[in-house]
């Protein structure tokens, strides 16, 4: 194995590069945001569009990033990271990593046009995509990730409507199909195998995207202590997937030989406490869709 | 303990003391989050075998390894229990602020 892979908590520096921050307690996209820095270190750019963690690390006079960092419109991420990495080159750094962080919303909906401009031109960036299913600083409205059944804002549950009615957009697919040289999806529930995934992308000479699960607590509604429990148990009851997309050809990191309940994985979320069991099958129905493709087009 | 430390922050006093432009120095703390606390954590000490799951999973980074055993920054923990709920030995307990260490 390569000697700048980091893989576990005993290889990872005790330095914070996102520190102080004021995110919630028991945040998962500060979680998200803090392990990927620490693997990537001093010498990263950041950029990010405004998104919970851009109003909670950049409060004047306090910044809570300790590498360079910058918050960019929010349409153009990918096109800021772009030219940060085009900079950088201008003024001849070798060393440094740029990364942009955004949430499920400035990646799928608002920022999906200048992703797909910079995985076009294949600039060396790292964008990661930190999902917690709707659009949460703004106070939790719903994105083209939210998934079926989730109860936001803009998608309130009631006697007609289940809350959302539509299923998460398959971005991990999307961006895959530009050809980018690295994706992955990846969840803090299993952090070791997003450690793994950020250094994989870090060493990557051109676009890679990795899109991380991230549950949020206010939004989601379940006690801050539980953010890895319900994270891990998105990926076991097979609403998520660990997967990674290189060399043209995709592959499942982790295959459950059993799914758990995906009723006991909804009913500890506030969002999806209203749902009936018919609504539950429905997800259920999608879920087992959704594998049977990946089971059998993917490697695993 | 090796984390960041809270500075006292100068209130600008004339046109010149603002930063210039929308820039402002990277990791510049000057208020804590320890006030957000309704339970603190406590590592006992004996119980802890250093997997560092904690060190791992904190939201905040507020557990530093650096030291013989794991250390807390109570200045930046905003007690979401999260490191006593992954803990896989029960080593770490959440007791509410104001009481002793028994939680009395």
């Amino acid at each position: 194995m390569d000697k700048n892979m980091v893989t576990n908590a005993r290889e990872l520096t005790n330095t914070e590069f996102f520190y102080g921050h004021k995110a919630c307690a028991g945040c998962g996209g500060s979680l998200a945001v803090r392990l990927a820095l620490k693997v990537l270190g001093q010498n990263s750019f950041v950029s990010l569009p405004p998104n919970c963690m851009s109003a909670v690390g950049f409060l004047f006079p306090q910044i809570s990033f300790v590498t360079n960092a910058i918050i960019a419109p929010f349409a153009a991420n990918a096109a800021v990271l772009s030219g940060i990495e085009a900079g950088a080159k201008a003024l001849g750094l070798k060393d440094h990593h740029v990364v942009g962080f955004a949430g499920d919303g400035g990646t799928a909906d608002i920022g999906i046009q200048a992703l797909s401009g910079a995985i076009d031109r294949g600039d060396r960036i790292i964008y990661i995509c930190y999902d917690n299913e709707a659009y949460m600083n703004t106070g939790i409205q719903q994105s083209g990730l939210t998934p079926y059944g989730a109860r936001t804002t803009t998608s309130p549950a009631g006697k007609n409507l289940p809350g959302s009615i539509k299923m998460k957009k398959n971005m991990f697919e999307i961006v895959a199909a530009h050809g980018i040289s690295y994706a992955a999806t990846a969840s803090i529930g299993y952090p070791e195998d997003y450690l793994k995934k950020v250094s994989k992308a870090a060493q990557c000479e051109s676009t890679s995207y990795i899109h991380v699960m991230a549950p949020c607590c206010t939004g989601w509604g379940f006690p801050g202590e539980r953010t890895i429990e319900i994270a891990k148990e998105a990926v076991d009851c097979g609403l998520w997937f660990l997967a990674e997309y290189e060399n043209e050809k995709f592959t499942l990191n982790r295959k459950p030989s059993s799914f758990s309940p995906v009723k006991e994985y909804l009913m500890k979320q506030g969002r999806f406490r209203h749902l009936g069991d018919d609504d539950i099958s429905i997800i259920e129905r999608h879920r087992d869709h959704k594998w049977e493709k990946m089971l059998k087009n993917w490697d695993s | 303990m090796d984390r960041p430390k809270v500075v006292k922050y100068k209130e600008p006093e004339r046109a010149e003391d603002y930063p210039v432009g929308a820039t402002f120095k990277a990791g510049h703390l000057v208020q804590t989050n320890s006030g957000w606390r309704t339970f603190r954590p406590i590592i006992d000490q004996d119980k802890c075998i250093k997997c560092l799951r904690c060190f791992l999973v904190c939201p905040d980074g507020a557990i530093d390894k650096s030291g013989e055993s794991l250390e807390i920054d109570y200045d930046f923990c905003k007690g979401c229990g999260v490191c006593a709920h992954e803990c896989k030995v029960g080593a770490i307990r959440m007791v509410k602020e104001g009481a002793d260490e028994d939680g009395r």
